[in-house]
This record gives C-alpha cells, sequence and structure tokens, in this order.
C-alpha cells in the first residue's frame, strides 16, 4: 500500500521547514508512526526516497532512539516512570500491578491492540510523582488503583483526561502527529500550570 | 516576606499565561523593542555584565557563549535551544514552556539578533505531547504577530524559527548529541575541539542554550544589569528555578535568588513529609554526587555546591527520607545511565553494565566488602574516560552513596538482602503515626 498524494504533501512541508533535508529524518519518523502506529518498512523506504539516504542509514536512526517503535503500540500507550525518584514514590508498584492487571510486560501490547506498556525513564514532572505518562500526556500523582482504573476505562473508550493536556485524551497516533509538528489545534485545553508548580508563586504572594 | 522573587513563573496562575495575549499583557515582547533599538554587540555586552550563567547544569557564563561566535564571517550562524530535559529529577523547563512558551520565544529572537543568526532551533523532548502543542502555537502566533519572519519589528532582520521534537533518548541533552541529532543522525557526541560555537549545527557557528538561560534573558534586558545583579550572590547572579521533589510536603517549583539553601526551601515547602527525616538529596539532578542533612546550609549556587564536593547541576532537589534504600536509588539511577548511554565510547558503554551488575549483587544481599572496592576502581575506570558526561554522571550517584552510606552497602550482605521495605516510601503508605 502506498502513501497517499496527500500525505507525501505534509512529508515536503516537513522537509520544507530545514535549511538541510537530513533534518527532516525525526518528525518524518514521527510522522509515519502517526499513519502506521510505528516505523513499517513502507515508511523507512518513503523517508529513504525523499531524504536521498539509504533505508539503512534511516533505520539506524530509527532504531537509536526509544519512541520509534519497530511493532505497534497500542491505541493507548501507557508509559509508568519507573526512574528512581517515582520508583521510589510508587512508581515500581503501579509499574506491577498494572503489567499484572493488563497480563502484558513491558513493550507488549494488549491482544485486542488497546493498551500497550512501557517502563519508561524521568518525564520531567519529578513534583508530581509518581507520574504515568498516557500517549506522552501527563498523568501526574498517580497510584496503583488510579492507573489500574485509567487503563480500564480507556479500554472501554472512555479515558480519564491528562492531568496537565487537552481535555480530551487523544490516541497514540493522533498524539503522534502532534510530534511531527502538526498542530491539532487543542494548545489552548488545560490549565497553565499544574498545583505543583505553581508552589513557590502562591507561596511569594502569601497563598497557600 | 519570603525570599522568593517569582520572575519566570510570575504569570503561570493566569488562565491564558500561555497564549501571546497573555504573555503581553503581562510586559512580554517589550524587551524585543528594547533590544532591537541596541547595537547586536551592545545585546552581548549586556547579558555578559548581568553575569547570567547557564542555567542547564554547567553554568557556562552566557554573554561570553554568545561571544565565541565569530562575526563577518560570512557564514550562517545559528541559536539552538535545550529544551531535550530529561536528567532525573530536573522538571523546570517542561512547566515554563507549558505556562510561558512566548518568554523563551522573546529570548530567542533576541538572542538570535545578538549572535546574527537567521535560524534558530527548538530541540524539545519528544515525550510531552502538551508542551509540543503550546510551543507550536506560540511559534506560530509570533510569526503573526511579525515577531518572527522577515523584518522584525522593521529593523530588517529576519528570523526562522523552528520546533524540533526528539524521540526519547537521554543524551541529545548534551549538546553535541543534540546538534547530531538535530542533523538527522543518531544522537552521539561529539569530540571537541571544535566547539559549536566554530563549528556546531552544520558545521557552522552555533550557540546551544538551555530554555531557561534563554528565557531569563528578556527580563535582564527590560529591567537592566542592576536589577538582575542585586539577586543572588558574588558569582552567581540573579534568579532560578529550584524544582524540589519527593519525600516533601508541598513539592514544586520555587523561583528563588541563587544562594538559598535547601533548609529555607524546605521551609517553604512544609518540610519533609509528616513523621519522617531527610536521608539524601541530590541537589542538581542524578549526575550530581548526593548530600545529606549535613548539607542543608549548602549556599544552592554554582561556587557553594560546587565546594561542597557536588554541583548545581539544573536545581533538581530529589528529597529523599529514611525509608528509601540508598542502594536501590543508586541502582535504578545506574540501570537508567546504562540504558541512555548512546554506546559511542566503550569504558561507558560496557562500564554501565558491569556497574549495574554489580550494584544489583549488592542490592540482592550478594555483594562482599570486597566488591565495594572493585565498585569504586570500576567507577574510577568509566569516569573521565569518554567524550562526554554521561559517564561522569553516571559514577555520581555510586561514589556519593559510597562515601555516606557505605554501611548500608554491607547491611545488604549481613541481611541477605534489601533491608527496607519498599512500601514505606510510597507516597501512599499510610503515614506513619
Amino acid at each position: 500500500m502506498q502513501f497517499t498524494a496527500e500525505q507525501l504533501k505534509v512529508m515536503d512541508s516537513i522537509i520544507a521547514r530545514y535549511p538541510r533535508s537530513r533534518s527532516a529524518i525525526m518528525p518524518l519518523l514521527h510522522y509515519v508512526q502517526s499513519i502506521d502506529g510505528y516505523v513499517t518498512p513502507r515508511g523507512i523506504e518513503v523517508i529513504a526516497g525523499k531524504l536521498d539516504l539509504a533505508t539503512a542509514e534511516v533505520t539506524a536512526v530509527s532504531t537509536f532512539y526509544t519512541q520509534y517503535r519497530s511493532e505497534p503500540a497500542g491505541e493507548y500507550h501507557v508509559g509508568v516512570c519507573i526512574n528512581t525518584l517515582c520508583a521510589v514514590m510508587g512508581g515500581d508498584a503501579i509499574y506491577e500491578s498494572v503489567s499484572e492487571h493488563l497480563g502484558i510486560e513491558n513493550h507488549e501490547t494488549t491482544k485486542d491492540g488497546k493498551v500497550s506498556l512501557e517502563r519508561i525513564e524521568c518525564n520531567a514532572a519529578c513534583d508530581y510523582a509518581p507520574v504515568v505518562m498516557v500517549n506522552w500526556e501527563f498523568y501526574d500523582n498517580q497510584t496503583p488503583q488510579s492507573v489500574k482504573d485509567l487503563v480500564d476505562a480507556a479500554r472501554a473508550g472512555n479515558p480519564p483526561a491528562p492531568t496537565r493536556g487537552p481535555n480530551k485524551l487523544r490516541s497514540w497516533k493522533e498524539n503522534s502527529e502532534v510530534l511531527a509538528g502538526i498542530s491539532d489545534g487543542l494548545y489552548n485545553e488545560g490549565v497553565s500550570a499544574g498545583e505543583a508548580s505553581l508552589r513557590g508563586l502562591k507561596i511569594s504572594k502569601g497563598e497557600k | 516576606m519570603t525570599k522568593l522573587t517569582p520572575v519566570l513563573s510570575a504569570n503561570w496562575d493566569e488562565k491564558d499565561s500561555f497564549t501571546i495575549a497573555g504573555y503581553q499583557r503581562a510586559g512580554g515582547y517589550k524587551a524585543l523593542t528594547k533590544a532591537l533599538a541596541m547595537e547586536p554587540d551592545a545585546v552581548i555586552q549586556l547579558v555578559k555584565d548581568s553575569g547570567l550563567r547557564g542555567r542547564g547544569g554547567a553554568g557556562f557564563p552566557t554573554g561570553s557563549k554568545w561571544g565565541f561566535i565569530p562575526q563577518g564571517d560570512n557564514k550562517e550562524h545559528y541559536l539552538v535551544v535545550n529544551a531535550d530535559e530529561s536528567e532525573p529529577g530536573t522538571c523546570k523547563d517542561m512547566p515554563l514552556l507549558m505556562a510561558n512558551p512566548h518568554v523563551l520565544i522573546e529570548g530567542m529572537i533576541i538572542a538570535s539578533y545578538a549572535i546574527r543568526a537567521n535560524y534558530a532551533f527548538v530541540y524539545i523532548r519528544g515525550e510531552v505531547a502538551h508542551v509540543v502543542r503550546r510551543v507550536q502555537q506560540a511559534i506560530e502566533d509570533a510569526y503573526k504577530a511579525g515577531f518572527l519572519g522577515k523584518n522584525i519589528g522593521g529593523k530588517g532582520f529576519d528570523l526562522e524559527l523552528v520546533l524540533h521534537v526528539g524521540a526519547g533518548a537521554y543524551i541529545c541533552g548534551e549538546e553535541t548529541a543534540l546538534l547530531d541529532s538535530l542533523e538527522g543522525f543518531r544522537g552521539q557526541p561529539r569530540l571537541r575541539p571544535p566547539f559549536p560555537a566554530i563549528a556546531g549545527l552544520y558545521a557552522k557557528p552555533t550557540v546551544v542554550n538551555n530554555v531557561e538561560s534563554i528565557a531569563s534573558v528578556p527580563a535582564i534586558i527590560q529591567n537592566g544589569v542592576e536589577w538582575f545583579q542585586a539577586m543572588g550572590t558574588e558569582k552567581s547572579k540573579g534568579f532560578t528555578l529550584y524544582s524540589l521533589s519527593g519525600h516533601v510536603k508541598n513539592p514544586g517549583q520555587f523561583e528563588a535568588p541563587l544562594g538559598i539553601t535547601l533548609r529555607e526551601i524546605l521551609e517553604l515547602a512544609g518540610g519533609v513529609r509528616e513523621g519522617h527525616q531527610l536521608k539524601f538529596w541530590t541537589p542538581g539532578g542524578s549526575s550530581t554526587p548526593m548530600f545529606t542533612a549535613e548539607h542543608l546550609d549548602v549556599p544552592l549556587d554554582y561556587e557553594g555546591v560546587s565546594a561542597a564536593g557536588s554541583m548545581l547541576g539544573t536545581k533538581a532537589l530529589q528529597i529523599f527520607d529514611e525509608t528509601t534504600c540508598v542502594v536501590r536509588a543508586a541502582l535504578r539511577w545506574t540501570e537508567f545511565y546504562k540504558h541512555e548511554s548512546c554506546g559511542k565510547c566503550t569504558p561507558c558503554r560496557e562500564g554501565t553494565w558491569w556497574l549495574v551488575q554489580m550494584l544489583q549483587d549488592l542490592e540482592d544481599g550478594k555483594g562482599t566488602e570486597e566488591d565495594l572496592a572493585k565498585l569504586l576502581d570500576l567507577c574510577d575506570n568509566i569516569a573521565g574516560r569518554s567524550f562526554c558526561a554521561l559517564a561522569d554522571g553516571a559514577v555520581a550517584p555510586i561514589i556519593s552513596s559510597l562515601k555516606y552510606f557505605r554501611s548500608e552497602y554491607l547491611e545488604h550482605q549481613k541481611n541477605g538482602g534489601c533491608p527496607f521495605d519498599p512500601v514505606a516510601s510510597t507516597n501512599f503508605a499510610a503515614v506513619k503515626s
């Protein structure tokens, strides 16, 4: 199956952002994932063709970065932070319980294709530990129970909204398009800053 | 009155702080007008005079970095902002960009004007969809308002600003790995010299700055050098974001003058969580040697932390109380460095695997006292033997935890395993009565 003319046009517009075409390889890989759900052989080929590279050169880049997948992600990709601080604060317990609950291990996807699981490293939200990311949206201050509820609701097609993110959780493919630099217009949704982000500001204003 | 000085975070409690209207209502883009009325060299001089130093970890003077770009060389110059915030414990740039992306963009326009760059990039980590949305929109709105594009402010200055989204690689926070990544390669560090100021992006003169460093520039231009220097200490001027996390009552972002102490920040945050005591903490992320309760009064500025045997780093204050096993903590950080080693240099690529195996044995109670000597010897053969600082960071938690908690390592062996209950350190464990 070929990419559509429309999709090829988007790829050209991504390449046009950069002074040198090869720089577009990362957003193009994100874009391929937004269409195919992972980095497919046809995705590698189209990028190599557009950037005048060997497919091996594109594969070399793709396999270096953990967000590029060689197998499909679930519609909801759940990343549990297991770096030291989150792990200690409960991330290890969350990972174990959700892994058992779903019956899948790290990098696996449920049979219905709905949820995939990953042990992730520090996601720059330590003041909201333990942190879980779903489709790279923030779910702050989680517990084993809250994450089990979250994945159950997601499988039923009704995931809760991210703590700091859009009003409605979008699919993994849809968010991959955002990472390719293609706007979905949802920037206006969600809070400016979470409670912990405002901690010092509020104290300085005499608010608690 | 508190010691806090919200500047970057001053408008984060506004519902529309991330929009161009919200930013301009708070005085945004006025510094740009002021800077564009100055000569580029005068802007560089002003930033040099302010004493602003890099907020991404190394603390290099920002103005000097700009001054290293050769002028009149008939080459393209580039500005690249490092928004690949991934150092464990570090969580300041992402909330900053979510709540106030325009302050970065204004700083980038000013910096690009100063170093005479017509192309600038924000390299942001890929695991933060909503932050990406906010920055992307801010760039679009800055173009629409005429702050980006051709002939900015009618001054004949052109600037294209591109958002580049990473894909999950800690190493890309290292500036030369970031440049390789931005050029479309695997993100692996380059040997220096040449430094990026001479041969950076596409082998052209390039400034790479952290988000917070660049975001601090508009306030300095707007309020002046004296205002900035009134905050901070002798060699560490100004305000900065301290990120407090872990076993504390009220974690979060605290913007304060450089030189504030952990004791003062903890007091503002309500202290360590109820019924517990501080055991160890990092001053600036996991790559900075850990401290203990005896370091509560160390001034958190570049010199103070360094004199006490660590580094200010990213000012990521991760707090661990007495329920936390320090061996478990060191092991988990080491697993992180092993996972994130790019594989270019043998001591780091192989060494981090060895370190994990040894630490796992120690955590499981299978390590001996002899192993501690071997572990330190291994660290000695890894640090300083690679292109970049990842390996130096990898050994920091190990060496520092052995320095302060050697007996705890040995207790694991006596106990035949970890003597700590991991449940007790979670934040959903029942509060100790």
